[in-house]
């Protein structure tokens, strides 16, 4: 097979509140001998707010970060479903609008570049699957997870709207049913966790001005996968990750009842199935420890 | 006419059951029924009823998705009945199909609900054209093409329900308005005609208003009319900037700091972000904080990263900014 290799927009959490994320992303790539070109010059997304203020605005920065990948001739690579959403949005918004594609070229212009629509946006979880393979995964696997139950927590932004997915996906997540996560748990000798809030909301963007339904969705999220038997969590969404993560004693209040699990960012779950050491997947940077390992 | 054939199968229903008046709680029925390839989700509903049980009960009326009444949910999804495809649904589920009404704790009987709710708070958005309009007037009020655009297709809402009780922001917080309220307000809003003052201000209020949207996406799933309530729910926010009645408070702060952090670092500064939107309500966030320093996870205002030609970034905010607070 060809080596993979992708321009990887990192966002903002992996330089900051999820280091791990950003470890156990290039621990994975090194074992799977995929290249990563990070867009050292990609700005922040908007996360899904900064377009409530300012929409063009947020177009355009958008376009940009794309634009430099368009400029490695690269498909675009995220790793947080908020910067997948608004960057796969502006994608969309931009090929199905010539006027709005103009607009926002028009500025782009001014600092010497051009959004032209030639590179796709993907998760890293759907590179994995769907480009490198999840049947070349689990031959790979050195040390399977098989003695856990593992909850997937897909987090929104990577399922829906499914519409607007299903564009770059090779094949279709179900919203309702998703397997992505679900399958590479298996790849990875896990025992995958089926519950009512595996496709749910995990409540962050209203965690400054709406803390109580941002705490009780997180709360019942956990509480969700704790009732099913799991032994941790799994998620493609460093969002998610900080708030199943860190907010574990606000979630407890709010739902009342004392609810914790390790949660793993899905390059951890690989990594650590590629036999990479805990060390290397930043488990020491989760709040709530991850102690069985 | 299809020249494809019609193919019937075998489907296993899971049916949700309460009678308000004679049970104390719910209780799933099962029945397995012959599906054929042309049925729609009322057709099951029809079959269990004429075919199985005539108390059966749920609301029908149109049967053209045009009234709203049939919605349900069919395995966790709202679905209006009338429209949802059993094909689809067996493609998406399988075939083990389970019905229930679209909120269980309002069921009143079967697939009945009781949803008071859902228009007490389409009230609260004065969902109709506020003018002052001349009893005798000497000719029509006229909109444009363009302007009657800006509408985005939020007319065709139905108020069937399905994105309101599909929303996890309805369930926790019963002052919240909801997508569909929220989609009627925008759809008032963004005609020319319309000049109400106080609607606007009423859906960006805190605790019931746009703010408190998790921004899930579930609405955008679920509408059966293709509506897209979020989109509606975004451009509410954007136009109380862009009107100015946007209250300065910790969400619109939250939306506005994004701007300020990317100005001055082209990344997002996550602490400084936290501080701009809470101001001294900050203290609040200092345990957690505190926990996350500790493990590696919060990085000091002199070590924030910059992303690499930041010049470029600020000249994008000077000339593409469309909007100011």
């Amino acid at each position: 097979m060809k080596k993979l290799k992708y321009a990887l927009f990192t966002g903002c959490t992996a330089k900051q509140s999820t280091p791990e994320q950003m470890m156990s992303t290039l621990a994975v790539a090194r074992k799977l001998n995929i290249e990563l070109i990070e867009l050292t010059e990609a700005s922040c997304c908007g996360a899904s707010h900064l377009q409530d203020y300012d929409d063009f605005l947020s177009l355009v920065l958008n376009a940009r970060n794309i634009a430099y990948a368009e400029k490695h001739g690269l498909t675009m690579v995220t790793i947080c479903n908020t910067c997948q959403l608004n960057t796969a949005m502006t994608k969309h918004r931009l090929d199905k609008n010539p006027e709005l594609k103009a607009k926002v070229n028009e500025k782009l212009a001014e600092v010497g570049l051009e959004y032209k629509g030639t590179s796709n946006v993907i998760h890293f979880l759907y590179a994995i699957i769907d480009d490198f393979g999840l049947d070349k995964i689990k031959e790979m696997v050195v040390k399977p997870l098989s003695q856990f139950n593992i909850a997937p927590f897909y987090g929104c932004h990577n399922i829906r709207p499914s519409e607007l997915h299903d564009e770059s996906h090779k094949q279709k997540e179900n919203p309702y049913k998703p397997t992505s996560l679900d399958d590479l748990i298996i790849a990875c000798g896990g025992k995958n966790v089926d519950y009512e809030e595996k496709n749910k909301c995990c409540g962050f963007h209203v965690e400054l001005q709406a803390p109580h339904t941002a705490a009780v969705l997180t709360g019942t999220a956990i509480a969700g996968a704790t009732d099913n038997n799991a032994d941790m969590m799994v998620t493609p969404c460093p969002l998610c990750h900080l708030k199943l993560d860190t907010q574990t004693k606000s979630a407890s209040e709010a739902i009342g009842r004392e609810v914790s699990l390790p949660v793993l960012h899905m390059q951890q779950m690989v990594g650590l199935a590629l036999g990479c050491t805990p060390a290397e997947l930043g488990l020491q940077h989760h709040v709530t420890d991850v102690n069985f390992i | 006419m299809s020249a494809e054939k019609i193919t019937t199968q075998k489907v296993n229903f899971k049916v949700f059951r309460f009678n308000a008046d004679e049970d104390y709680l719910p209780y799933y029925e099962n029945y397995t029924l012959d599906v054929t390839s042309e049925d729609v989700v009322l057709d099951v509903l029809n079959k269990i009823k004429w075919e199985h049980d005539g108390s059966f009960s749920y609301r029908r009326s149109c049967r053209h998705g045009i009234c709203g009444a049939c919605a349900i949910k069919v395995n966790g999804r709202s679905t209006l009945a009338c429209k949802e495809s059993m094909t689809t649904m067996i493609e998406y589920f399988g075939n083990d199909i389970t019905l229930e009404p679209l909120s269980t704790k309002r069921a009143v009987k079967d697939m009945i609900i009781d949803k008071g709710d859902f228009w007490e708070k389409h009230a609260a958005v004065t969902p109709y054209l506020v003018a002052d309009i001349d009893e005798c007037p000497s000719c029509e009020n006229l909109v444009s093409p363009h302007d009657a655009e800006e509408l985005n297709e939020a007319d065709l809402c139905i108020q069937c329900g399905a994105c309101h009780y599909a929303c996890p922001v309805v369930e926790i917080n019963s002052d919240f308005f909801g997508p569909a309220a929220f989609a009627a307000a925008y759809r008032f809003e963004a005609d020319v005609r319309d000049n109400d003052g106080d609607r606007l201000i009423n859906v960006n209020e805190e605790k019931q208003g746009v703010w408190d949207c998790v921004k899930c996406f579930e609405c955008a799933e679920v509408c059966p009319k293709e509506i897209n309530p979020i989109e509606k729910i975004t451009k509410l926010h954007q136009m109380a900037f862009k009107r100015g009645v946007a209250k300065n408070n910790v969400a619109t702060r939250h939306a506005v700091g994004f701007l300020h952090s990317i100005k001055k670092h082209g990344v997002l500064d996550e602490g400084g972000l936290v501080l701009y939107s809470e101001g001294a309500h900050i203290v609040k966030h200092i345990p957690v904080a505190l926990q996350m320093f500790r493990k590696g996870k919060i990085v000091m205002p002199w070590n924030m990263p910059k992303s690499d030609n930041l010049d470029e970034i600020q000249k994008l905010i000077k000339s593409s900014s469309t909007v100011k607070f």
